[in-house]
């Protein structure tokens, strides 16, 4: 299809070989002891504001900013938008939540949610589904990045055919799990600042230089059919859009800090007010992200899918070629290479980020807490790296397995199974009135049912319609699965409190979640 | 410590303005041919990043 853009793929290749050298150089940066799970996973929990914004920047804007978001609104309209609500609301709910968190981690030496919810509530069970779920969550979300970087690469041409087609992405792959397995959490934080910059260069030259070329903000969106512009408003017997809209990005905020990743760019802070601070300061990116979300609709006015040049593209990515497609359209090639150089590291660092929490839970709640409870620490960082490489395995094992339409079905997908550890994570942080094997009974509710939803779309959508006396409420299956969760939970916990079940004992005091 | 609590509520504004969709789901009024669905979220990404910025200066004292 798309010949080899030779000037694009150059700026491309230098850009990349630079963060590849960072990411290996970066084991030599504060320099510890890697063969320490805190030092490999959490960076030395040393992280300061600055650090912290470009790591937790980094998990949070990737190549579901992108490549995803644009790509929904490209193909649907407004609904696609309500990843801007979601980020908004976010950044609140970790201001008041995550600092519990963090002191009480801080003080037990918790480095995952799963340890936490061990201390609270005295169950290696809880602990295992609350790890189990996250290491399942964090899959289809590294193969959303995967997704981002082989778009990219195609758009530039580089592919084979048959089993060669999938090279260049085994290729990028494998540079990825060699400098995390080196370097761990080290890596992902340097490269964030070099990839925050091309980033943020790239997008400010995309909301200036594409809208002056396109005629500016108002002709393009003169160019979008207006009722593609907002949602479907709800008629006699269905909330049209509006439920699937809020409740999209409610639960999408909720679940953005259960997941493992985000959770360690939080643990690997060095105290309560970076959290703060930095929960005031990131809403500058969910700006960032509302431009970006409007590629589509700029994608939309170049008419990029007209153009028989992007037939192919579109044919073998669909909508996920949209963004790709408008850079390739109006800027030169060398600008190409460095805008698609931004998405692809853009989507390495967080997916490097990921996978090693995701190790980060296997090691300390599978592997030490079931296998072998007295491993030292040094087998515990090698365990952690080797898990960390069948992570990104099992996130290649999603797209082969289930191609998405849209990629953000990836996330939501994601979102849907993580958000059913928030009722002992999150509600645990506040209070131990649910019992263990409440929670362990709503979580199993939630997940089952979650995953049915979403199995019913074939899991390729993740708005499922409940059906309340007449009304069809269209709404986001996370959350309908989370609601489920909490009352069986509830109904569980007084019976069994009832019945006067030991709740186990709690490691933590009260004190402990304080300044 | 109860007063600085109550500077916490300001945190649920931004959820009521961003969640409840009839408040925003129109075309007009534009500004600069922006549609009011698109401007009235930006404009909460400030209300919100402000909030926030209120809320930690307020509760400050107790941090370390």
């Amino acid at each position: 299809m798309n010949e080899l853009n030779a000037p694009a793929l150059a700026v491309f290749a230098v850009l990349f070989a630079l963060v590849t050298v960072l990411g290996f150089f970066a084991a030599r940066w504060r320099r510890a002891d890697l063969h320490q799970l805190h030092e490999w996973g959490l960076g030395g929990r040393r992280f300061g504001t600055v650090v912290t914004w470009f790591l937790l920047g980094g998990d949070l804007y990737t190549a579901y900013t992108f490549v995803a978001v644009p790509a929904l609104v490209f193909g649907q309209g407004a609904i696609g938008f309500f990843a801007m609500p979601y980020t908004i609301i976010a950044y609140p709910f970790v201001f008041v939540v995550m600092p519990r968190l963090w002191s009480v981690s801080h003080r037990h030496g918790y480095i995952t949610a799963a340890d936490f919810v061990r201390g609270r509530f005295d169950s290696g069970a809880l602990a295992l589904a609350v790890a189990a779920t996250g290491i399942l969550a964090t899959m289809p979300y590294i193969a959303l990045q995967l997704v981002g970087i082989q778009v990219v690469l195609g758009a530039m041409g580089v592919q084979g055919s048959g089993w060669m087609s999938d090279l260049p992405l085994v290729g990028a792959f494998v540079i990825l799990a060699a400098y995390t397995y080196q370097s761990g959490l080290r890596a992902p934080a340097l490269i964030a600042v070099v990839k925050d910059a091309i980033i943020y260069i790239t997008v400010i030259a995309a909301v200036i230089v594409i809208p002056a070329k396109l005629g500016g903000y108002a002709a393009i969106f003169a160019s979008v059919p207006p009722a593609k512009l907002i949602l479907v408003p709800p008629s006699p017997g269905t909330l049209g859009q509006f439920s699937a809209y809020s409740t999209l990005a409610f639960g999408s905020a909720l679940a953005l800090f259960l997941y493992p990743h985000s959770m360690t760019g939080v643990l690997s802070s060095s105290g309560r007010a970076v959290i703060r601070r930095n929960s005031a300061m990131l809403p500058a990116y969910s700006f960032l992200l509302g431009l970006i979300a409007l590629l589509g609709y700029m994608a939309v006015a170049a008419k990029v899918d007209k153009l028989p040049a992007f037939a192919a593209g579109f044919q073998q990515y669909g909508p996920n070629f949209a963004v790709p497609a408008l850079f390739l359209d109006l800027f030169p090639p060398w600008f190409v290479g460095f805008a698609f150089a931004a998405i692809a590291i853009g989507a390495l660092v967080p997916a490097a980020i990921m996978s090693i929490a995701a190790a980060n839970l296997f090691t300390r709640n599978v592997y030490k807490e079931f296998l072998r409870p007295n491993c030292a620490g040094k087998e515990e960082a090698t365990v952690a790296k080797v898990a960390s490489l069948v992570v990104k395995f099992g996130a290649l094992a999603f797209i082969v397995l289930v191609p998405q339409k849209y990629a953000i079905q990836l996330q939501l997908l994601g979102g849907v199974w993580i958000l059913q550890t928030f009722p002992s994570v999150v509600v645990g942080l506040y209070t131990r009135r649910l019992h263990r094997w409440g929670l362990l009974a709503g979580w199993a509710t939630g997940m089952a049912f979650g995953t049915w939803m979403a199995s019913t779309l074939s899991f390729k959508g993740s708005v499922y319609t409940l059906h309340i006396s007449g009304l069809a409420v269209p709404g986001y299956a996370a959350l309908w699965a989370l609601i489920a969760n909490f009352a069986v939970a509830i109904v569980v916990s007084a019976a069994v409190n009832g019945a006067g079940v030991a709740p186990g004992r709690d490691a933590t005091r009260a004190e402990d979640y304080g300044e | 410590m109860r007063s600085l609590r109550g500077w916490r509520l300001l945190l649920i504004v931004p959820f009521v303005g961003t969640l409840w969709v009839p408040f925003y789901n129109a075309l007009e009024p534009r500004i600069g041919g922006i549609p009011y669905f698109y401007w009235y979220q930006f404009l909460w990404v400030v209300i919100s990043a402000t909030l926030t910025a209120i809320v930690y200066f307020t509760t400050r004292g107790g941090e370390r």
